[in-house]
């Protein structure tokens, strides 16, 4: 087994051990990254062999001094291209920011910084983050390393594809309405959107502010819980942070999760579930019932309304975020522009995508006077009622289990003429950006032509414990996952 | 037809927080162009605000000043247009929930003292835009983002003004609140203060407002003033001449003394405010709220009008006293050293304001206390000192803050009383003017007046002048 194909729990014990040096898994992980590149267009910016051995150094150097280091120190961790990292191109896979380098840290970068991680490059994306298969991106298609002839889902595609095929070890993505946990469904790995305002939002380019979460993915869930541990935690930076306790969630591990109440909404599972996706999703909820949780029948009844409200608020909120990009002092600036509008119109029009500019379009509009209380305060309306049935039916169950994805990966090019196919493959986890809880996508097997389904398990706010608890027993029981994917 | 004018207005003041609204940026006025801004407040991709307490408490500040209701519960929205100094393409602003609102200024206009109450509908928190400047050497703009996240509150007032001068009285009164306040600087100058005008008029004894012209660009008091008259006379001219006024923004053009259309109501932008994401709900607790009550200091128009009556001054002299606050504090605090007010007044509005001028000082940087001030006040009522001795007493005093008495002995200042010293040197004076004595004799009796100011002359400013006359008068009556 290459370096690459380790899990970063483990690496983390080799290097501790000093059996491995950073230096060694650092080489590893570039020459994977070499690898794949070509094959499935995994980073729009990939550092250098010389840089990731230059960090690599620095951590042995630090160790080699005994100094105290972190357990994600030397673990080559991929950063998805919408988190800002001075020095490096932040592009958002937008033409708009092509050239834009980030002169600041995000707060979670700098809280990897100190964790001494090996930053290997900026992973590819739907253009800012609008988008459930990473093919909106200017720069390139991200295909899935499970099967190279579909999708690897998105927004977070680069970063799914990137720990699913070893190009990195661990990576961050983000997640505004199933940007994590779909293509971490789709390929095949682990996925947590955390509670809104547990991880800061500092530094990551806003899509919908009131949505917008980083997460981590892993190929097994020790290494989300290493991640996660990492970037959880109130940050001044960040008024929508809140202040909570958050414990070493891999101390979860191996702990029972008899006569856990898991609430199965019959909404999630009716017309449109994927045939080979539910006979997955009921071998899980039958593996996670004979640990000892009790599946408990409930209803989400005003879920069916959440992708309305979610398209509405998160359009409303892009079309204000986005308006920033206008061509004056970064990003993409039209030629030959014969006044002030003009060049906001070329710009614009020029540095935007199709689905980008939809998706402004429509926030604009439902933002507009005389259209925002039909539009907007409706779909705020909704999402306080979407949020309040939510806490009633925790009151019934510790967790909810649904899938992630209605269905397994698109084939690339699938839905290009069809956007709103593309929308619902995130229909099972916008009502949680919705409602503003926390959520994990966990493997539960492949169906056809490789292709892998994830389920996933939701939480009240805060309630991370409750998804490690479960996800790890799941793991346990279920025998691990896919692994890295064979090229 | 005889038409009555409405004026609303809406100013806009800077305040002096040390840091800006959302980032931890020096507030100063100036510096090196985009020398004070960062991520944030360039509205850096990924950068978020997180809000200043100081500006929260500083409007509710003048909220209280100005009689508001002041909403503990209240949020800020986001106002779009594009422009380029303007970083986020958004302002940071207050749209339907201000934090204070439907309060009222009693404005002073009059030498009286009468007041008029002025309705305040809102006033709300937001962030200043940065500043373009048009370099014709870089054939373009430039822009400077110093002042980007610059807090400001926005002061509306009702359509309650019917002219320019109640217009200014307003403006005054405001000034002078945000100034006791100590939250602006209020430099007209530097923008710190800056103010848009709403104009209607109708037929007198109508009650139907007319149509409403905003004016932008309205950078002083006095402008203000020349913009409202312009406008009002304009408006009677289009409806004399029987056409239609539009609502509309028209922009103030001070050197020409004249405005013209910046965009009609049709063109209005469409700011497509929400509630703003980034930022959690303002709360400010119910205790909060009356501890920034109770640190009000007494606001300037009621010590104006309470040192008129209470010390008898003038509406002139009242006035500059409470100018500043320091200036009324000191003021009070002479009067109690046992000093007669209208005195007091007279030397602080006076030579002591003269002086501060020349040095470029406030009071505060000088040595001058209330308490040398009210010895020497007293020191002139006993008539220890002359008025013209006074000068050189407070000129010393101000600069070294030994006491007048001190400096009264030190440089023998002390008021010549003694009859007949008085006498020798009116004699002296008498016998050098023969011909001035020749004119009072032929009924010119104002020499008078100037034989004593030989005297004071002679004796160095220390010859009692009250004295000094009546000796006089004594030696030209027999001569009559």
């Amino acid at each position: 087994m290459e370096l690459f194909e380790k899990t970063a729990q483990e690496l983390s014990l080799l290097m501790e051990k000093k059996e491995i040096k950073a230096e060694e898994l650092a080489l590893s992980v570039s020459k994977r990254m070499e690898q794949t590149k070509d094959i499935i267009n995994d980073y729009i910016t990939a550092n250098s062999e010389e840089e990731l051995l230059l960090q690599a150094r620095l951590v042995d150097e630090k160790r080699e001094r005994g100094e105290k280091l972190s357990p994600l120190s030397g673990i080559p961790v991929g950063i998805k291209d919408n988190i800002c990292q001075k020095g490096t191109v932040t592009s958002c896979a937008s033409k708009m920011l092509e050239n834009f380098v980030s002169p600041y840290d995000a707060t979670v970068i700098s809280k990897l910084r100190e964790n001494d991680v090996i930053f290997t490059g900026k992973l590819n994306m739907d253009e800012f983050a609008m988008g459930s298969t990473c093919e909106t991106s200017y720069f390139k298609k991200t295909k899935n390393p499970r099967n190279l002839e579909y999708c690897p889902g998105g927004s977070s595609g680069g970063s799914a594809a990137s720990v699913a095929a070893g190009s990195s070890v661990v990576a961050l993505g983000s997640d505004t309405g199933g940007s994590i946990r779909c293509p971490a469904a789709w390929t095949g790995i682990v996925g947590l959107k955390p509670t809104y305002g547990a991880v800061s939002r500092y530094g990551v380019v806003a899509f919908a502010s009131s949505l917008d979460q980083i997460g981590p993915f892993g190929r097994c869930v020790d290494d989300v819980a290493l991640l996660y541990n990492a970037i959880a935690g109130k940050d001044k930076m960040d008024a929508t942070s809140i202040n909570f306790n958050h414990p070493d969630y891999r101390s979860f591990k191996g702990q029972s999760i008899k006569g856990m109440k898991i609430g199965v909404p019959y909404e999630f599972f009716g017309e449109g579930l994927d045939e080979g996706v539910r006979s997955r999703i009921e071998d899980a909820k039958k593996l996670l019932t004979s640990l000892g949780a009790c599946p408990v029948p409930i209803s989400l009844p005003s879920c069916s309304y959440a992708l309305s409200a979610y398209y509405i608020i998160s359009s409303a909120e892009a079309s204000s975020n986005l308006s920033r990009f206008d061509g004056i002092r970064y990003g993409h600036r039209a030629e030959n522009t014969k006044d002030l509008t003009d060049l906001y119109v070329k710009s614009r029009s020029e540095g935007f995508g199709d689905e980008v500019k939809r998706r402004i379009m429509l926030g604009t509009f439902v933002l507009s006077a005389g259209f925002s209380d039909e539009y907007y305060s409706s779909a705020k309306k909704l999402q306080a009622v979407i949020k309040n049935e939510f806490k009633e039916v925790f009151n019934s169950c510790d967790l909810i289990l649904t899938p992630t994805s209605p269905f397994t990966a698109f084939k690339l090019g699938q839905n290009s003429k069809d956007p709103v196919a593309n929308y619902l493959a995130d229909v099972c986890t916008v009502p949680v950006n919705i409602a503003g809880l926390p959520a994990i996508s966990i493997p539960c097997g492949t169906v056809e032509n490789n292709l892998p389904v994830g389920f996933q398990l939701i939480a009240p706010s805060f309630g991370e414990d409750r998804l490690f608890k479960s996800a790890y027993a799941y793991e346990n029981a279920f025998g691990g996952f896919l692994g890295t994917a064979k090229l | 037809m005889e038409y009555t004018a409405t004026i609303g207005l809406e100013v806009h003041a800077e305040l002096n927080t040390k840091t800006k609204i959302y980032c931890g940026c020096r507030n100063v006025f100036g510096g090196e162009v985009n020398s004070h801004c960062c991520p944030i407040c360039m509205g850096l991709p990924g950068s978020l605000p997180t809000l200043n307490e100081k500006v929260v408490e500083y409007c509710i500040r003048m909220g209280h000043a100005l009689n508001c209701k002041i909403n503990r519960i209240t949020k800020q929205d986001r106002k779009h247009y594009f422009y380029p100094d303007l970083p986020k393409a958004y302002q940071i602003s207050q749209f339907d929930i201000p934090l204070c609102e439907n309060g009222y200024i009693d404005a002073i206009i009059d030498d009286k003292g009468s007041t008029k109450r002025i309705g305040v509908t809102r006033i709300h928190i937001e962030e200043d835009a940065g500043k373009l400047i048009h370099d014709d050497a870089f054939r373009g703009s430039l822009i400077d983002f110093n002042r980007c996240g610059v807090p400001l509150i926005e002061i509306v007032s009702e359509p309650d003004m019917h002219s320019s001068d109640e217009a200014k009285a307003y403006l005054e009164t405001l000034k002078q609140i945000l100034l006791y306040l100590g939250i602006s600087d209020c430099k007209m100058q530097e923008g710190s203060l800056r103010c848009d005008v709403n104009v209607s008029i109708s037929p007198k004894g109508s009650d139907k407002l007319g149509t409403r012209v905003e004016m932008k660009n309205v950078n002083s008091f006095s402008a203000a003033v020349r913009a409202i008259d312009y406008e009002i006379a304009r408006q009677k001219k289009v409806l004399e001449e029987g056409k239609q006024l539009h609502q509309e923004t028209r922009k103030w053009d001070d050197a020409n003394g004249c405005n013209i259309l910046l965009r009609s109501k049709e063109d209005a932008d469409d700011y497509r405010f929400f509630p703003e994401p980034d930022l959690i709900t303002i709360v400010v607790p119910e205790e909060k709220v009356k501890a920034i009550k109770d640190s009000l200091p007494e606001l300037p128009q009621k010590r104006t009008l309470r040192f008129m009556q209470d010390f008898s001054l003038p509406m002139f002299d009242a006035n500059l006293l409470t100018e500043n606050r320091d200036r009324g504090d000191f003021f009070e605090e002479t009067c109690k050293n046992g000093a007669n007010p209208k005195s007091a007044a007279n030397w602080l509005n006076g030579d002591v304001a003269r002086l501060l001028g020349e040095w470029n000082k406030e009071l505060s940087n000088t040595s001058l206390t209330p308490e040398n001030l009210a010895q020497m006040v007293k020191l002139i009522d006993k008539k220890v000192i002359s008025n013209t001795a006074g000068k050189q007493v407070i000129e010393e005093t101000m600069k070294t803050g030994k006491a007048p008495r001190q400096i009264i002995n030190e440089k023998g200042l002390a008021q010549l009383s003694d009859e007949s010293a008085l006498s020798d040197i009116a004699e002296k004076v008498l016998s050098a003017n023969p011909q001035v004595i020749e004119q009072y004799k032929n009924g010119k009796t104002n020499v008078v007046g100037f034989l004593v100011g030989q005297c004071m002359r002679e004796s160095k400013g220390k010859g009692n002048p009250e004295i000094l006359k009546n000796i006089i008068l004594s030696k030209l009556s027999p001569l009559s």
